[in-house]
């Protein structure tokens, strides 16, 4: 099964930043890790949600927006695919993301045709 | 290969099982053990059939829980079906109240509109919460199956929580789900012989069962302390007290442990109120409710008269609990302020639906007007 997998950062990359050199250098290594898991395929990494621009179309008006669709706080950081037996297998690797455990979350989102 | 399996299949009780099969299997791939799928659906069609004449039934004397065990063919095939079916009923990635109601429609056969009126929710609701549960066990890919080890202790804690509040349902009258909920944790404990709270919650339940009998009386509700304690089930409370010294002896210290050992205490004539009152007060340190402390506070009217427990009720914010009004009355009525007990009687009885327990507490009241004389 493929899986859309989509870390939020939430508190995380403030927390990050304030750990010492040594458990930097393990937040890196996992999320080396990660991208090198059989099955996962990395994403493209997302900018900072500042620099993103919303857009949205009005009585045939585009309109633009500076940031996300939504908060800053609660906008996505990053994504990538997995592909897995099932979803206990996706809750592992999800759980070994950094962002998990530094106050941000992963979402796993079953790749569907839903429309 | 396929989650689909007998988990979205076996429920399905309308029809007949092979004629079930025919139209699904094509469609959904042949489930994993084509066997205890189709005797599953053959136990919950005449699940429902037996609910159907279960008044017959007890008017013949039987009793309803002894039916389904005549229908269950092959324990071992239905056993292995069943712990899947209820840890992926129970799979964290469900919502609690999807996890209960798909346990009670999948495991404990319930129809759509029973599971709604008992969780007070309009049955559509409940229908869509059904629907959206098995879509998501499908869409996200929720493997049917028992967790493996690494993973089996953080699971077994949701399981348990839905098979306690499946006991709680059954044991209302419902019995042929009480022996449900009782059936799967003897499951559990054979599953999980080292877990400590498995054997609490199997002995607990199995304690509160064996009263089963003795707790009504002609449709009516009887008190512990009034209770025929011949009507007691002896086998019951042998199983439980040992399957609760099992939870003991593996260093158990539990909710469902302690609330095991209560039970037991409350089988012995006399009671021994101040270790029940002990014991609850070392369960309420652990839950921090307030309906232990009512239970603590019943114990301590025992041992220190009702003046203190009356005191230690009435500093319980439960004012929309209708035990704390009707423990309060009984308190009251023990310590001969009769005024006062009636007005809590009467709060109690607002608070419940019809049934035994209101009619209690409306017995209750007329004895206090004839003890008075008025009203």
């Amino acid at each position: 099964m493929k899986y859309i997998m989509l870390i939020y950062q939430g508190s995380a990359l403030e927390k990050q930043a304030a750990l010492p050199e040594e458990e930097k250098k393990q937040v890196y290594a996992d999320y080396q890790g990660i991208n090198e898991t059989p099955g996962v395929t990395p994403g493209l990494p997302m900018g900072l949600a500042e620099n993103a621009t919303t857009v949205r179309v009005e009585g045939g008006k585009t309109l633009t927006t500076d940031g996300p669709f939504v908060g800053m706080k609660e906008a996505v950081g990053g994504w990538f695919i997995l592909e897995a037996d099932d979803l206990d297998k996706a809750i592992e690797v999800a759980a070994r993301v950094p962002a998990a455990r530094y106050g941000g979350a992963v979402e796993i989102r079953p790749s569907e045709v839903y429309w | 290969m396929g989650f689909l399996g007998s988990f979205d299949l076996a429920e399905e009780a309308a029809q007949e099982a092979f004629a079930i099969a025919a139209a699904r299997w094509p469609r959904d791939g042949i489930p994993r053990n084509p066997r205890a799928w189709l005797m599953t659906t053959a136990r919950n069609r005449a699940t429902d059939r037996i609910r159907r004449d279960r008044a017959a039934a007890a008017k013949t004397g039987l009793l309803a829980a002894e039916l389904p065990a005549e229908v269950r063919m092959n324990p071992t095939a239905f056993r292995d079906e069943r712990l899947e079916l209820i840890f992926t009923c129970c799979h964290p990635a469900l919502a609690v109240e999807a996890q209960v109601a798909l346990t009670l429609r999948s495991l404990g056969g319930l129809t759509t509109d029973e599971i709604a009126r008992a969780f007070l929710v309009p049955e559509p609701t409940m229908a869509q919460r059904l629907v959206r549960a098995r879509r998501k066990i499908k869409a996200a890919g929720i493997p049917f199956r028992v967790p493996p080890v690494h993973l089996l202790p953080e699971r077994i804690d949701a399981v348990l929580a839905v098979v306690y509040l499946i006991f709680n349902e059954g044991f209302g009258g419902r019995d042929e789900l009480a022996q449900e909920a009782i059936w799967l944790g003897r499951a559990l404990a054979e599953l999980l012989p080292d877990e400590p709270e498995v054997h609490g919650l199997l002995a607990m339940m199995l304690l509160h069962d064996s009263r089963r009998e003795a707790r009504f009386s002609d449709g009516e509700l009887v008190l512990l302390e009034d209770q025929d304690r011949s009507r007691w089930d002896p086998e019951r409370i042998a199983e439980g007290r040992a399957e609760l010294n099992r939870g003991l002896s593996l260093g158990g210290r539990g909710p469902y442990v302690l609330q095991a050992a209560i039970a037991s205490l409350h089988a012995e004539t006399p009671c021994d109120w101040l270790r029940i009152a002990s014991l609850y007060g070392e369960l309420g340190r652990l839950t921090g409710s307030p309906v232990v402390e009512l239970n603590r506070a019943i114990a301590i009217a025992e041992t220190d008269g009702p003046e203190a427990a009356l005191h230690l009720v009435d500093q319980l914010a439960l004012d929309d609990f209708r035990y704390l009004h009707s423990t309060r009355a009984e308190l009251l009525r023990r310590l001969g302020r009769t005024d006062e007990a009636r007005d809590a009687y009467r709060r109690a009885a607002e608070l419940m639906a019809d049934g035994a327990e209101r009619r209690f507490v409306e017995r209750r009241l007329r004895e206090l007007a004839g003890a008075t004389g008025s009203r």
